[in-house]
């Protein structure tokens, strides 16, 4: 049973990052801004967290710090797409790149060194359960964070004010405007909170799912977390599902190897993508589904007032 | 709270304005570059000389700024055709990677032909895989509307699983002590060079010409016609009859094309052989070279050959001084983000309300 223990194991730890993230970047298209730096961001993240763990030991420091670091990206990104006008698209790659550069450049003299990694903390009681135990209730703490923090996004999303002016900006700048609300304003903060979350996953990736700064250690996690997004037709609940599923999917590669099974590690290393362009095909299949779900404004240029 | 401003999009652009985007772009570009290397521990004046000058010094130099434009040049034509339509193909690395996997079969297989038609039956074939890894997303988006933006980055993290597999396996030189590698192209299976001095060769005549057929298929067809009125006013476009499908397809096939044969340049030109790493990204960088050259024919013309220099300047950096690579990704996301801020500043003016009063 070791193997299924290996398995629950596995896909907490690599769906935790995905999760995070793609609640960020949930946000942030919610309020009709579509964000494509998020390789960038994480990139970002991850370094700026190894470099802080190296230095000071503490991780949770370094969860921050990274978080911090994409904050500050993610505000290059604001500016270009609010005040600059720039194409989301478009600017969502320049930035991307950018980050990706910049995570390379800094990272440059701590390539390949290690830190210890994050520390795990034992449930009380229900880690000694047997093959389960030590799969799902021994983890760094983060591992469940995650699923609450998603909890309270979705209350915040569908109960609060907050969220409701959140969901307005996205579905109707132009309205939440004319009632009194700063779409810049908005869509400023949504952006940032995104940056931060994106920088907390690339630097949880870093310091707690693996202990080593590698340039390209992202490895195209970042455009999963976009995929994820629009897999779970950006709502909160089904984004927990599909980050889960994604976890899985994303450790296969391994389990096959351990089992001894000959499969090419590339095809098992695609599962992810080819299930993401299945299942957004199967999902927009019905044009009324994501129109309706979709934030309506998501994409477009904000112009302001006129 | 109102802003005391207000914005609006200008209607016209004299060609003065439309030249300072670009402009202010590379400025900020050559700026950064050297405050970056600055910061690195290099002397602004070599720092200055190693990005921006040192690609420039020499005949071999000159011959990779060219050699790097070609399928740069390729690529970004393509791109700029979808994109003016609106069609957002990010995948053009993919379809780099797909077509040279497809260019790189004949002379894997026929490895000791003498045949002087290979080279043209690798382009051929590269091109069609390259059409074939867009066409996916252009049939994904047209039958299941499926995001092509979202598609075609999958398919560029797929194409690159697909090399790696078939250069570790099935088309890895058996002679190659197991190195991820094909055997080396036949002589039948290079493009020739242009000058002995340098590596650039006769793939940039085809992506000028590519250049021009570019430009002519926008300012002078109907097609190219009909693609951009669908992208600038979708609503007219279906009034006047004109298919979103087709646009989307032709889009993506242009620019699936392109790329293919931008990977079919890379093996059969720089590279000899089908390996793990094709491109350097070109298909993404050919996304910025797009927009730096307004999406215009001409204008991609010298953004490619500056992003090419920002390539070989980089690489010098590199070899000389140590400056890690990744310097490289940071210019190109300046460069593009400095084409944004600054265009923005010429397709909208700022409008002061005490300004209309004057008016009225």
């Amino acid at each position: 049973m070791a193997w299924f223990t290996f398995l629950i194991s596995g896909t907490l730890l690599a769906a935790t990052p995905l999760l995070i993230a793609a609640l960020g970047e949930v946000i942030v298209e919610k309020s009709g801004v579509l964000n494509l730096s998020i390789e960038g961001m994480m990139s970002v993240g991850a370094v700026v967290a190894f470099i802080v763990v190296l230095y000071s030991g503490s991780h949770w420091l370094a969860l921050v710090a990274g978080g911090m670091a994409a904050l500050a990206l993610s505000v290059i990104f604001a500016f270009v797409v609010l005040l600059a006008l720039g194409n989301q698209v478009v600017s969502g790659l320049a930035v991307g790149l950018f980050g990706i550069g910049v995570a390379g450049l800094v990272g440059k003299p701590y390539e390949n060194m290690t830190v210890a990694p994050m520390q795990r903390i034992d449930v009380p009681l229900l880690s000694d359960i047997p093959v389960l135990g030590p799969g799902l209730f021994h983890h760094p703490l983060p591992v469940y964070l995650a699923p609450l923090l998603a909890v309270l996004l979705w209350w915040m999303l569908k109960y609060s004010k907050v969220g409701l002016v959140l969901r307005a900006v996205g579905e109707s700048p132009e309205s939440a405007n004319a009632v009194g609300y700063n779409v810049v304003g908005v869509r400023f903060l949504a952006i940032i909170f995104g940056g931060f979350l994106a920088g907390v996953a690339g630097a949880f990736i870093c310091i707690a799912s693996s202990t080593l700064w590698a340039d390209g250690m992202i490895a195209g996690r970042g455009w999963i977390v976009i995929a994820l997004v629009m897999f779970a037709m950006w709502r909160v609940e089904r984004v927990i599902i599909g980050a889960y599923l994604f976890g899985a999917a994303s450790i296969g590669e391994l389990l096959v190897q351990s089992a001894g099974i000959s499969v090419p590690s590339q095809l098992m290393t695609s599962i992810p993508y080819i299930v993401t362009i299945v299942a957004v095909s199967i999902l927009s299949m019905d044009g009324k589904r994501v129109r309706l779900n979709a934030p309506v404004s998501l994409g477009r240029v904000y112009l302001g007032t006129h | 709270m109102r802003a005391p401003w207000m914005i609006e999009p200008r209607t016209s652009l004299s060609p003065f304005l439309s030249l300072v985007p670009p402009l202010a772009a590379v400025l900020t570009t050559i700026v950064g570059g050297v405050v970056l290397l600055t910061f690195l521990g290099i002397s602004p004046g070599a720092a200055l000389f190693q990005l921006f000058l040192a690609p420039f010094s020499s005949a071999f130099n000159i011959g990779e700024v060219l050699l790097k434009a070609t399928p740069l040049l390729l690529i970004a034509q393509g791109l700029a055709i979808g994109f003016r339509a609106k069609v957002w193909n990010i995948g053009a690395e993919g379809q780099l990677i797909v077509g040279a996997i497809g260019g790189s079969l004949l002379p894997i297989f026929y490895n000791d032909s003498q045949n002087p038609l290979m080279i043209g039956g690798m382009m051929l074939i590269g091109m069609l895989c390259g059409m074939g890894w867009a066409a996916i997303a252009a049939a994904l988006r047209t039958r299941f509307n499926a995001n092509e933006i979202l598609v075609t980055l999958m398919l560029n993290s797929l194409a690159l699983q697909l090399l790696y597999y078939l250069v570790g396996g099935p088309l890895r030189d058996p002679h190659g002590f197991n190195f991820p590698q094909s055997a080396l192209f036949p002589d039948v299976a290079m493009l020739s060079l242009l000058s002995s001095a340098g590596r650039v060769n006769t793939g940039l005549l085809v992506a000028l010409a590519v250049s021009v057929a570019a430009w002519l298929f926008v300012e002078r067809s109907l097609i190219g016609y009909k693609l951009q009125v669908g992208g600038v006013a979708p609503e007219a476009a279906r009034y006047a009859g004109f298919k979103e499908s087709r646009a989307i397809w032709l889009s993506l096939l242009i620019g699936g094309a392109a790329a293919g044969l931008a990977g079919v340049f890379e093996v059969a030109g720089p590279l000899g052989q089908l390996q793990r790493v094709v491109s350097p990204g070109y298909g993404f960088a050919a996304i910025i070279v797009a927009f730096l050259g307004g999406l215009n024919a001409i204008g991609i013309l010298f953004a490619a050959f500056f992003m090419a220099v920002i390539y070989v300047g980089g690489n010098i950096a590199q070899a000389s001084a140590d400056v890690p690579y990744a310097v490289i990704s940071i210019l190109q996301g300046m460069l593009l983000i400095g084409y944004i801020v600054a265009r923005v500043f010429v397709d909208y003016r700022v409008v002061f309300p005490w300004s209309l009063a004057k008016v009225s």
